[in-house]
This record gives C-alpha cells, structure tokens and sequence, in this order.
C-alpha cells in the first residue's frame, strides 16, 4: 500500500517495519514508530471524526495530548475505546479503529444538518431552546439531544485486563523529557539524588524529537537519545516512559499513568493494561513543555488547518507531509521553522502570513533565502473547502478594507503563540500570572516544592531551556539534602529568539459571520463566548460553565487562553483582570480502571469466613454477607427446601429441642486495668461499678448526640479483666469509639482495651435441651444454682478450653461458648457429637432473626441511627445518677417530646396475608399514595413457627401507648394494604421465664 | 492525598488515618447544662485557616492524634499524640507536608 505523503527519510520511523491497520474498515500500512495520526497522515487521510454538536467534519490539529478533534473508538470488543485520540495512539500490527459520532458514515452524516440549525444551538441552548413543554424534555428533547450530540460508544463487555497501582519515592521527579527535562534529570542524578523521571512518550527526546534542533554538533535526536542511554545506565534513575504525571495532589503527592501495554494489541501474560503510580518526591521539576495556541478564524475547524507546530513534528517526528500547499500563518516567531521544515520536506510553501507589521529581519531574511513568499500585517480571515481545506481568504490586520486575498491550499499551520503548560503548577495551589511578553500565564510563586522550568515557565529558547534543566536538577537535589557537582554545559545551535504580538481573533472577510471555533471539542465558538458575557456570564467560571468551553476531555488545552483573551476583549479589560480558571487533576483522560487496580471481582474487599466456615459450607449452608462477613442464613437438607422451610424447622429444633449458630462474627473487645468498671460506666447509660466477677450483663450505648449507638454483653472476666460483645456491624466503630473516649476526654482512666473479635470462636448452644447437651461435653456444674442465667464460667469443653457464658438471644435457655479460634471447628464438632442422640441441629442467622423478633430484641433495623433508648424501650436501664455518653443530649425536647416513633410489635390480622418490611403504617383513611402522612414503619418481619403466624417489628409514632389499636400498612411500590394490630415488641414468653430456667 | 506525621509512626497518607472533627471543643463536665452539651455536639466554627483536629491512625497504631491543619491550605503545621497519657513517640510529631527538606 502506498504512503503517499511519507517522506523518504527522516524521523524516529522504522521504515524496515511496516505494520497494517484499518480505519473504518479500509487498510492502511504505517510504520513502527507512528501514532495512529501520523500513519492516517501519511495515506492521505485527514477526515476523522463529526464534531460533538455541529457534526462538522473534524480532522487532525495537533501532534500529542491536546489534540481535541481526531477521537476514534479504538479496538473493537471488550477491549473498545471510545474518544481516544489519534495522536496519542502507538500503532501496531492489527490495530483496528473507527470515526464516530457519525450516521451512517463519516463522509455522508446526516445530523451534519445541525450546522444548519446552529442559531438554534448557542451557548446556553440546553437552557434556552428546550424549555417547552416540561414534559417533551424527558420524552422528547432528551432523547434527540442525546443521540445527536456525543462521542464514542464505551464497550459493553467487562474489560478483560488488569490494573496495578504502585508507590514510589524519590528525591528529585522531572515531569517531562524534552531538552530541560532531560537536563534535570541528569544533573539532579549526578548529585546522587534518587531521580525519576516521566514522558508520555515512548522515546525521552520531547521536542528534540519534534524539532530540527543541533545540540552539541549533534542532532537533537541524538542527543536526546545520548541522555536517554546515559540515564538508563544510572542506578538513581527510575525511567517511566510513557508515563503522563495527570495531577499534582497536596503535600507534593503526585499521580502518573504509565501506558504498560497500550502500543501492543493486548497485554502480554502477567502484564497489566496501565498502571496508576503514586509518587512521593521531595522536590519535584516541572519541565512539561508547552501547548501551542490555533490562530481564530472563520472555519478554522476545516480538515487541513492544523497548528504550526505539529507540521513540523509530523515532519520531523514521523517524516510525515501533512499537506503539499501550505500556508503559514502566524503572530510570532515560532511558525518560521515550519515553513522552513516544510520547505526542506519537499512540501510547497505558498506564503508565511504574519499578522504582525514588523516580522523580525532575521527570519524574513531565512524565508528569502528559500524564495518563501511572506505576507505581513495580513491574516486569515476565513477557511473554505468542503470535508478539506481548499482555500484561505487573508484579511489586514491593520484595517484596511481592501478585498480578501485568496490563496489556494490544502495545509495550514497556523500559531497563535505558546502556552507554557502551567496545569501542574495550578494544581499543587500555586497561581498562574499573565506575562505580556509572551502573551500567556507563566507559572507565579510556587506553594508546594515545585519548580517549572523551559517552555512550561514560558522560556522558549533552547538554550535556555538547556541551562534551566542543568541548575534546576542541581538546585531540586541541594534542596534534597545531597552536594556534588554541576554536569558540563551543553549548547545549542538554535537561536532564534522568540516573539510575538498577540492576535486574539482574526478579522472576517467582509465582516461577514462566520463559526470560529475556539474550544473545538465541544464546538464553542467566539460568538459563543461573546452571547455569554452579553447575557452577563461574563466571569471565567460562569464562561465555561454556561459555554462548556474547556470541558471536554481535552480540558481546553489549546482553547482556555484564546477564550479567556476573547472575553477579556468583550469585557474591556485586560487578561490579567479576567484571570484563569483553576486547572484540576487528570492533565488527560484516565481510565477508571486504574482507581480500582486490583480491587475488583473477588478483590473488591477481603472476605471474612469463621472457624466453622467449612463445615457450613460442606453442609450446603445458603450464606449471606453481614459487612465483609460471610454468615450461615439457612441450612436446607433437600434441593427443594426454601428459606421458609429451613428457618421454620430451625427455629422449631431451636424452642423444641437443642440447636446451635455460629455467633463468631460479633464483635469482642478484651478490657483490662483497674478503672475498667468506671470506663464501662461511661461508655453505657446503666451501671457497671458493681458487676461481680463471674457475671455478665447487657449494655446499650449512646452517641454523643443522644441517640442508641450499640448494644451487646460485656462480662467481668476478673477482677481487673472484662470482656465485651458488640453487634456484629459496629465491632469496629465500636473500638474507634472507645478509643477515642480513652485517649482524648479520659486519658486519666487505667484501661487498655483491643479487639479479639476474630481470635475467638462463639457457638450459642440454645433451646430447652442446651443444658443436658453441654453437660455431656462441659466440665463444670451446669445447675440453675451453681450457674444462673448472665453467669460466666472458665470450663473445659472435653479437652478444650472455653469460656462459657449464659446468655440467651433467642429467648430460650441457651449457652454461649466461646473457645479459641484454632479450636473453633473442632469445638463445633464436639457440640454436635455431644448433642447427636438428642438429635441437636445447626441454625442460621434467618431463624436467629426470627426469634430476636419473637423475643422483641432490638437489632440494626431498629438501631437505626435516630432512635433512642425511650424510643426502644430501654429507658428504664439507664442510671441518670451517673455520668454516661449521650445522657444530656438524650434529654432534648424533640427526643422526647410526643411523636416519637417507639418500638412496637406487628401482627397481620388479615389471615394469611404477610407483612412487607419497609411498609408505612397508615391510619386507615388515608389513600394508598399518600404515605407522606406516615405514622411510621415497618423494621423487620418474620413469620413465627411459635404464633403461627406473620408478625414484625415496626416503630410507629408514640408506639408505646398504642399497643392494641388496628392500622394499616401499605406499601404504595407493591399496591398493597394490609391490616394489622400494634402490639407489645415481645411475641412470646414476656416474662423471660425461659432463660432463667 | 495528605500525608500525616503520626506521632509514633512517622508520615503517612491519608487513607491510614481517619478524622475526627474539631480537637479545641471542650466535653463538658457532667453537670454542664444542656445548652453546653448542645453546643459541644452541634456547633463548630468554620474556620478557614488553621485548624486544631483529631485524627485516628486507624489503619496504623490506632492513635489519636490532635493535628494542626491550614483547612485552606492543608499545609499541616504541627502533630501530637492526643492523649498526654501515651508513651512519648520516637518522631518530634512536628512538620510535615510530608516532605523533610
């Protein structure tokens, strides 16, 4: 296949490895080396996409990351990637990509008819335009606008590669590897400093590479890969290629993608897809390189107009012919060197059209030389053509009316000036300041301990940036704390010096209308950015806000400065007054895959299992996760078993016989010191100070607002030893808490306290027969007298040590035994030998939900986070003589003034019918929809095996006093109304005669 | 991302650490009247500049530590162990920015 405007020599290609690729379907061959953008050059492609509103046919502008037209979904499948830029893409062998934004083709799309509709489409159209009838907005408006405007199509397959996130420190990190960058980096390594150093490309060089610079008698390339080599030979240099640093965080943190295996078809074995690194450096060296500006004309968005500077890199980078009729249009000095690359590169230069009257004589006189046409004090006024560029009409910059010269052309390169790229100095909190001379923000007094250095301080001279690299690398590593000595000098041959007078907005032909495009991504155009600050958006924020000028993914990279000089000029003020909006981290689009690294799938979050785990899951046990914990739900022991029949047989083993659950994920703190009473005493509204040893007793905590916080047992293990039970869910804000009390409001308290959650194995043994059961197994005398219901006891369970408990969740007389975590499966298995001929059987956390409802018990739903120990019912614990957490606050009117919503009991008085949690409870002449007069909820629901029939816990308004009166519960989302009675929240045994028996 | 000098465990990121509001309010004694407890619960300044706060090196030692935070700037400009009642840390539990220079 031919590349017809490949150049015959030149460029970091490697001729001798062709690589074939389709774009839209047709193949096309490039080379090692190119991007995707140079190789469509190259074949003489330069329509790429529709543009996001107008459909305006969009090619190539730039050469790297600012790019904001040429965006392709790149590789098909899983592996597809919308709005991806063509500049940036490394070619390979195979690489497939398509235009978008398009239908049904690139060259004939039929929403290109929004050109049309333009006027209808100004800034602020999505307020304006389509505001009637409200409700055309979501069945209508919406749905045209969202197909018509838009990018790529993400992938709808689960992206089949992995992520990895690094740590890494150093003294000294250089941002960017050009000339200064490169320069740094040397001399910084060269004191002994540890030294990284990122570029986004794959070769270190930057604009060596792009440019056709001499540096020491050698070419730029050379040189760069001179540096690149000796670099690489130190062991105090950390290399990372392909590596965008994308934000500068506080307390000089700093975020870089590395491109691990973007440039090949898919990552080899082991290989992640990118990597996210996070860098700590001491001193960091910005040497990012700058950003040129477009120049702003009449459809300055045509296929074929592209920036000055990227020409010369597809010349000089890719020996790429980006056009064979060029024009150059310029304001300042730097647009020379393409006019002169193009010309050495065989392309016709038709004129260099510099607005300025007075272009500078030395380079007037290097266009002589070559019999460059140059056209002063003119500019474009407008580009035509149809999908290309075919002519460009000049106008005066200096007033004249005289008709518009046209010139034919199918390339121009056009510079508006340079824009160092301050983002990472913006980022770190420091403040760009407007620099006349250059007509741009340079970098301003630095926060973090950062330094910009060559172009990205706004030195455009190679030299410059050369001696800049060489101190400031030597400067970063001083300030890191290491000596030695400053590396050798290098000199450059380029010394053209930089000017310009800045032309924010060229005249138009006739003063005719035409687009010119400012932020050509989200197609803003200057009469956009004029519209807003006419209807008062005339502030840099509500500007880009209002216009989304600078809101596309490429962050307006070549579009903020030329915008912000348009609305100063509208404003009457100069640029300084109008100032910049803050730039914020990523500097490029960064896949969300790399936030997650490897905590996706299985890895999203470490899976807590207990001792007995393996037994459940042998059982065939149904779990269910309880916070990172995985917890037996029901045993079924048939295929058709449900959750119904497994919690009812279970609950049923449980109040008729003997069973037992895993309660090993609660909570458990281990207390000691001799001022762990009082610090109970703090910590919970009842008393502490007289617990004897040998028992345990059940405590509710508060907030320090007032409102219930946690229950659990706590058990006086010894004299200055207790051991406490928390919820499940709140084990660790729990110790958080306690921790927080101890070390800042009662430092004064002898206590050390830590979590033994998992070291120990909990098994409650429950039901009626849990006595005789533990009696074949547990060595000490089991008797109502020797150990009451809240006694404790050390005991030996066969040849196990255990703690045992008498504590009781369920309602019946029931055990709890703990035992270390190792001996926790084996414990299990003794439990169950010792109540095999009784016929003991496990049960899982459904039926323990069951009988906690049964019994009233309060639990998470309950503890909502609002309700208080009046609300539950549990006032009458609390000791108000005493001091404890949450005791003033729990006072306040609103907590316990009427409506509070109390605890209650539920119970379906339509036969058959169950109750749905989450249901409001109604008074019964209020319609189904209007749950807005919700007298309450309900929590929890269960059939009981025990009542036979459907009951819940709910909290209702003032509850407490309501027990025995009939409402409703409706669910408006299910259509359902049911009645029920309110009741006390205790089912079954009000008394607690079960537990102590 | 913060990086904050733990008193014990020398700097560390942010994510090891979770904050704990305002360390200059003072708890009430247990006869405060109401108005005080509400106010020690319900009412901070919104400073903008320095900023005395707890902080717990949750994913660390568990320490509390009382920071001083610029909350425009996040520059930290001193941090100590909460507790007077702690062993003393081997780090001067000073500076940070996360950068000794």
């Amino acid at each position: 296949m031919s590349q017809k405007f490949r150049c015959d020599e030149g460029g970091a290609i490697d001729r001798r490895k062709p690589l074939s690729f389709t774009f839209d379907g047709k193949t096309y061959q490039g080379y090692e080396g190119d991007t995707l953008a140079s190789a469509l050059l190259a074949n003489g492609v330069h329509l790429l996409g529709r543009s996001f509103k107008y459909h305006r046919p969009r090619g190539i502008m730039c050469a790297g990351s600012e790019e904001p037209n040429a965006m392709v979904e790149l590789r098909t499948g899983a592996r597809k990637e919308p709005n991806t830029r063509a500049t940036t893409i490394e070619l390979f062998d195979g690489l497939v990509a398509n235009s978008q934004n398009r239908w049904p083709s690139l060259r004939f799309d039929v929403m290109a008819v929004n050109n049309l509709f333009s006027p209808l489409l100004s800034a602020g159209f999505y307020y304006k335009t389509f505001m009637w009838p409200v409700s055309f907005w979501t069945n209508v408006y919406e749905h045209i606008i969202r197909r018509a405007a838009g990018l790529g199509t993400a992938a709808t397959e689960a992206d089949p590669d992995f992520y990895e996130q690094c740590h890494e420190h150093c003294d000294v990190l250089v941002v960017g590897a050009g000339p200064a960058g490169l320069m740094a980096a040397i001399s910084a390594a060269n004191y002994g400093a540890r030294v990284i150093i990122a570029d986004e490309h794959a070769q270190l060089g930057g604009s060596l590479i792009n440019e056709n610079f001499n540096v020491d008698g050698i070419s730029g390339k050379d040189w760069a890969a001179r540096q690149a080599q000796k670099l690489a030979g130190m062991n105090n240099v950390h290399i990372l290629n392909r590596t965008t640093i994308f934000g500068y965080y506080d307390h000089n943190t700093i975020g870089a993608i590395e491109k691990v295996s973007d440039h090949v078809p898919q990552p080899a074995a082991g290989k992640p897809r990118q990597r996210m690194w996070t860098l700590y450096p001491k001193r960091v060296v910005i040497a990012a390189g700058a950003t040129e500006r477009p120049l702003i004309f009449g459809n300055n968005d045509k296929p074929g107009v592209m920036l000055a500077s990227a020409v010369r890199t597809y010349i000089n980078r890719w020996g790429v012919k980006p056009g064979s009729r060029a024009i150059v249009a310029t304001n300042n000095s730097d647009a020379y060197r393409t006019a002169i690359d193009l010309h050495q590169a065989g392309v016709r230069v038709v004129a260099v059209v510099d607005s300025r009257m007075h272009p500078d004589a030395p380079l007037a006189a290097k266009l002589d030389a070559l019999s460059i046409e140059l056209i002063a004090g003119k500019t474009i006024g407008a580009a035509e053509g149809g999908q290309h560029l075919r002519y460009v009409q000049l106008v005066s910059t200096q007033g004249l009316t005289a008709d518009p010269q046209r010139i034919d052309c199918d390339l121009v390169a056009s510079s508006s000036g340079w824009n160092p790229n301050v983002h990472l100095h913006s980022q770190s909190g420091a403040k760009p300041i407007y620099d006349e001379t250059i007509a741009s923000f340079v970098p301003g007094q630095s926060r973090q301990a950062e330094v910009s250095i060559g172009a990205a301080k706004g030195s455009f001279e190679l030299q410059d940036c050369l001696d800049q690299g060489r101190a400031a690398g030597a400067e970063a590593a001083k300030l890191s704390g290491f000596k030695g000595r400053l590396i050798k000098t290098a000199s450059a041959s380029d010394d053209d010096a930089y000017s310009i007078e800045a032309l924010w907005i060229a005249p138009t032909p006739y003063n005719k209308s035409y687009k010119q495009f400012i932020d050509q991504q989200n197609d803003v155009k200057a009469s956009d950015i004029d519209l807003a600050a006419r209807e008062g958006y005339d502030s840099v924020e509500l500007l880009k806000r209002y216009t989304t000028q600078g809101m596309a993914t490429d962050q307006g990279k070549t579009s903020n400065v030329n915008a912000l000089a348009i609305l100063a000029a509208q404003r009457g003020e100069p640029i300084p007054e109008v100032g910049t909006t803050t730039f914020r981290p990523p500097y490029v689009p960064v896949a969300m895959g790399n936030f997650a690294g490897h905590t996706v799938g299985y890895q999203f979050m470490p899976v807590r299992r207990t001792a007995i785990h393996d037994w459940n899951e042998k059982q065939g046990a149904v779990f269910i996760e309880a916070g990172m914990w995985l917890r037996a739900r029901y045993y079924p022991q048939s295929p058709e078993d449900t959750l119904y029949d497994c919690y009812v047989r279970e609950t049923n083993a449980t109040r008729s016989n003997v069973a037992m659950v895993d309660v090993s994920t609660l909570g458990k703190i281990d207390i000691q010191g001799p001022d762990v009473a009082e610090f109970l005493n703090r910590l919970y509204i009842n008393n502490w100070l007289k617990l004897p040893i040998g028992r345990a007793r059940y405590g509710i905590m508060l907030r320090e607002d007032g409102v219930v916080f946690d229950d659990g047992t706590t058990t006086r293990l010894g004299e200055n030893h207790y051991f406490m039970t928390t919820t499940t869910a709140n084990a660790a804000p729990v110790l958080a808490h306690m921790e927080y009390y101890h070390q800042t409001a009662w430092p004064e308290l002898d206590v050390v306290f830590c979590s033994v959650t998992e070291q120990w194995t909990g098994i409650a043994v429950a039901g009626p027969n849990s006595r005789k059961l533990l009696e074949n197994v547990i060595d000490i005398d089991l008797s109502n007298e020797a150990f009451p219901f809240m006694a404790y006891g050390e005991c030996k369970m066969n040849n196990i040590s255990a703690r045992l408990f008498r504590i009781s969740f369920s309602g019946e007389l029931a055990y709890e035994v703990n035992v270390a975590a190792d001996y926790g499966e084996q414990a299990w298995l003794e439990l169950l030998e010792a109540g095999r001929e009784m016929g003991v059987s496990p049960y899982g956390t459904e039926a323990l939900g069951t009988m906690r409802i049964e019994k009233g018990h309060v639990a998470g739903s309950e503890l909502d986070g609002r309700t208080t120990a009046l609300d539950l019912g549990l006032e009458g614990m609390a000791n108000r003589s005493k001091h404890f957490i949450g005791k003033h606050n729990s006072q306040r009117p609103a907590l316990i003034g009427d409506g509070r919503l109390q605890v209650v009991g539920i119970k379906s008085v339509e036969a058959g019918r169950n109750l749905r949690i989450g249901a409001h409870l109604v008074d019964d002449k209020v319609k189904l929809e209007s749950v807005s007069q919700s007298q309450g909820h309900i929590t929890a629901i269960t059939f009981s095996p025990s009542l036979g029939c459907g009951i819940a816990l709910g909290l209702l308004q003032d509850g407490a006093s309501r027990h025995g009166e009939q409402i409703d519960a409706v669910s408006p989302l299910h259509d359902e109304k049911i009645r029920v009675e309110i009741c006390h929240p205790i089912f079954i045994d009000p008394k607690g005669e079960l537990v102590r028996a | 991302m913060l990086r904050i000098e733990c008193p014990w465990c020398g700097v560390r990121n942010e994510d090891e650490f979770s904050y704990g509001g305002d360390a200059s309010v003072q708890r009430p004694a247990d006869g405060g009247s109401l108005d005080e407890w509400y106010d020690y619960v319900y009412t901070r300044d919104n400073s903008a500049g320095q900023h005395t706060e707890h902080w717990q090196h949750l994913n660390g030692c568990r320490a509390w530590i009382t920071v001083v935070r610029d909350t425009i700037t996040h520059e930290i400009f001193d941090t100590a162990p909460a507790s007077p009642n702690l062993p003393p840390g081997s780090g001067s539990g000073k500076k940070t920015n996360g950068v000794k220079s």
